[in-house]
């Protein structure tokens, strides 16, 4: 194993609340190597998004911290670039100044105009997105949007590479034409990646590692699973193979016997708030 | 809120003028057709129900000055007043071509002679009044949009300031204009001392007036604006490390141009009412000070030529209104 390229230690993340502190993290440790594809998973409200805020610097843990080659992480920035859940792309710009802006704002030293025009351009072929440079968020798919949103943090070359559920929000369909892309493209970078998920299938299949995160509060890092699942993988001879299903056994375990949570339906649970698109672009799907 | 929500409701309604008549052109299906005759048909219906209800009611009002003005005395007064307005350019031109023969004879006499050059002293016709009132509300509606949109940013970054400012705009935004127009016309008048003033006394107060009537809806509804950005793209903005005006300039700003936009449209309607109450008070030059001469003046058309000025009024707010949202349609990502 190589040197560790980023270690949280001893986090806990406690927010004030009218009642007194509630104490959401309790001593999270976490060592991850350069190149390795991690995931988070456990229920919601268990402090997933929580941890890897604490990693993109959003927020600040309460006691412990976060080392990133040898630098204390204390406050956001583009070496750890975050794919939001829903895109989070400026409405008011098209998919090239999207990325743009990020590019613009990483490379303004380092990089001349050409040379970040065509970076611009590569990450958007990355993720097979330059046909649609010129269109709005609003003009494309929930799936399209999120590629972009995928663009814009690769094209920051980040030394870890943050997906705040990135799939959450899209229909089975795109999410797994999505993943797909996204192995490739790991494939190909060999990026440290950190992604947040409630996915079992999407964790075994994309990851190398999964953390299984207790519930809350007080959560904290419950199993450490190695998925040692050779690459390329493809989901569909997958399915048959023991090993695969062997894994994804040990975290539904984990989940709904060791973790097993009773959430009260009432009515005031709401779902996801964002209706989920298919790859068809919005316009095009309203015309016909 | 309220502001907001009025605003919302007026932007729905007719798309107006510039589709009907694209649409006329283009061969239509007998059912749009349909479509738009019942479109152009119950608008209307209103207006001559309107007008019909307004001719039969007219007579019925006696007033000091005879009966309430029906529908034909105003148009009538209408193209009188408009008539006046031609007489008064053709005499405008006349002074100005004698003055510049005589003028020209005088310096034909001797070169050395000072000529002296005069503006035509007729009194100002109705367009003219309109003119000017337009001229006035446009500058006091710039200067109150240049304080309110940057104010409003900063009231809506920064909470602390923006609880301290709270209490002022509460208690400032319901101040009627009559209210501020004594102390205005004092101050400009105590303030603004120059041989050779670049504006009009009269034209400054009535300007600072609408400024001060009108600036609320854009602060209020820009610091809402601003408040109001989506998390997730402050986010962004965090992880790439913007620096304040970058982030000012590239998230805050176009995310909350749909919002600055709604309240500049409340404003300039603001704007407009607050500015014609001030000119008739004031006694400056405009639309308002037409509408008081007229009801001094007391002869038997005062009424007609008033009502004229109503309509124009109401007209003119409404085009207004419609060139705002124009604007707004080509500025805002949203529409």
């Amino acid at each position: 194993m190589s040197k560790t390229h980023l270690e949280l230690t001893g986090v806990e993340m406690a927010f004030d609340t009218p009642k007194g502190p509630f104490v959401a993290l309790d001593n999270i440790n976490l060592k991850i190597q350069k190149g390795e594809f991690v995931s988070l998973i456990g229920h919601s409200g268990c402090g997933k998004s929580t941890v890897l805020n604490i990693v993109a610097g959003l927020l600040q843990a309460t006691k412990g911290g976060c080392v990133l080659d040898g630098h204390e992480v204390n406050s956001p920035g583009p070496e750890r670039a975050v794919v939001f859940q829903n895109h989070a792309l400026m409405p008011w710009l098209t998919v090239y100044e999207n990325v743009e802006l990020a590019v613009q704002q990483v490379f303004r030293k380092s990089m001349g105009k050409q040379e970040r025009r065509d970076w611009i351009h590569h990450n958007l072929e990355l993720v097979n997105m330059a046909h649609a440079a010129d269109k709005r968020p609003g003009e494309v798919s929930g799936g399209m949007a999120q590629r972009v949103g995928i663009a814009r943090a690769l094209a920051m070359k980040p030394s870890v590479l943050l997906m705040d559920e990135p799939f959450g929000a899209l229909d089975a369909l795109t999410r797994a034409h999505l993943q797909d892309s996204l192995m490739e493209i790991q494939q190909e970078l060999n990026n440290t990646v950190i992604m947040i998920t409630h996915d079992v299938d999407e964790a075994v299949l994309l990851s190398d590692r999964i953390i299984m995160m207790t519930n809350g509060p007080e959560a904290t890092v419950g199993e450490d699973l190695y998925i040692d699942l050779p690459r390329p993988r493809n989901r569909v001879t997958l399915a048959d193979n023991p090993e695969y299903v062997r894994y994804r056994q040990e975290v539904l375990r984990f989940l709904y016997e060791k973790q097993r949570k009773l959430e009260h339906i009432s009515p005031r649970r709401s779902g996801k708030p964002e209706a989920s698109e298919g790859e068809q672009p919005k316009a095009r799907a309203a015309r016909a | 809120m309220t502001t907001i929500t009025s605003a919302k409701n007026t932007s729905q309604p007719p798309r107006w003028l510039g589709q009907r008549f694209r649409s006329l052109g283009e061969s239509l299906t007998p059912g749009q057709l349909a479509a738009t005759g019942r479109q152009m048909l119950l608008p209307l219906i209103g207006i001559l129900v309107f007008v019909g209800f307004w001719h039969l009611a007219a007579p019925q009002v006696d007033t000091s000055l005879g009966s309430f003005p029906g529908p034909a005395q105003v148009l009538e007064q209408s193209g009188q007043l408009w008539q006046e307005h031609v007489n008064q350019r053709e005499r405008a031109d006349k002074f100005i071509a004698m003055q510049e023969e005589r003028n020209a004879r005088i310096l034909a006499d001797n070169p050395e002679a000072e000529v002296r050059i005069r503006d035509y002293p007729g009194a100002p016709t109705f367009p003219d009044q309109i003119l000017t009132s337009l001229v006035t509300v446009l500058a006091g509606f710039i200067v109150a949009t240049a304080i309110a949109v940057p104010l409003g940013i900063v009231v809506g970054l920064n909470r602390h300031f923006q609880a301290a400012v709270n209490p002022l705009i509460q208690v400032f935004k319901p101040v009627s204009p009559l209210a501020w127009l004594p102390l205005v016309t004092m101050v400009v008048s105590a303030t603004y001392v120059s041989d050779d003033p670049m504006f009009e006394k009269s034209f400054l107060t009535s300007m600072i007036t609408v400024t001060l009537c009108s600036l609320w809806p854009t602060l209020i509804n820009t610091s809402v604006g601003v408040a109001a950005v989506n998390p997730d793209l402050l986010n962004v903005s965090r992880v790439l490390r913007l620096s304040f005006w970058t982030h000012v300039r590239k998230v805050v700003l176009p995310s909350s141009v749909p919002m600055i936009f709604t309240g500049l449209r409340v404003s300039l309607g603001i704007a407009w009412m607050v500015l014609i109450a001030a000119e008739m008070l004031a006694q400056s030059p405009g639309l308002g000070k037409f509408v008081w001469d007229e009801f001094q003046n007391g002869s038997s058309q005062s009424l007609s030529r008033i009502m004229v000025a109503v309509l124009a009024i109401g007209f003119i707010g409404f085009v207004l209104d419609r060139v705002m949202l124009l604007i707004q349609r080509r500025v805002a990502w949203n529409e």
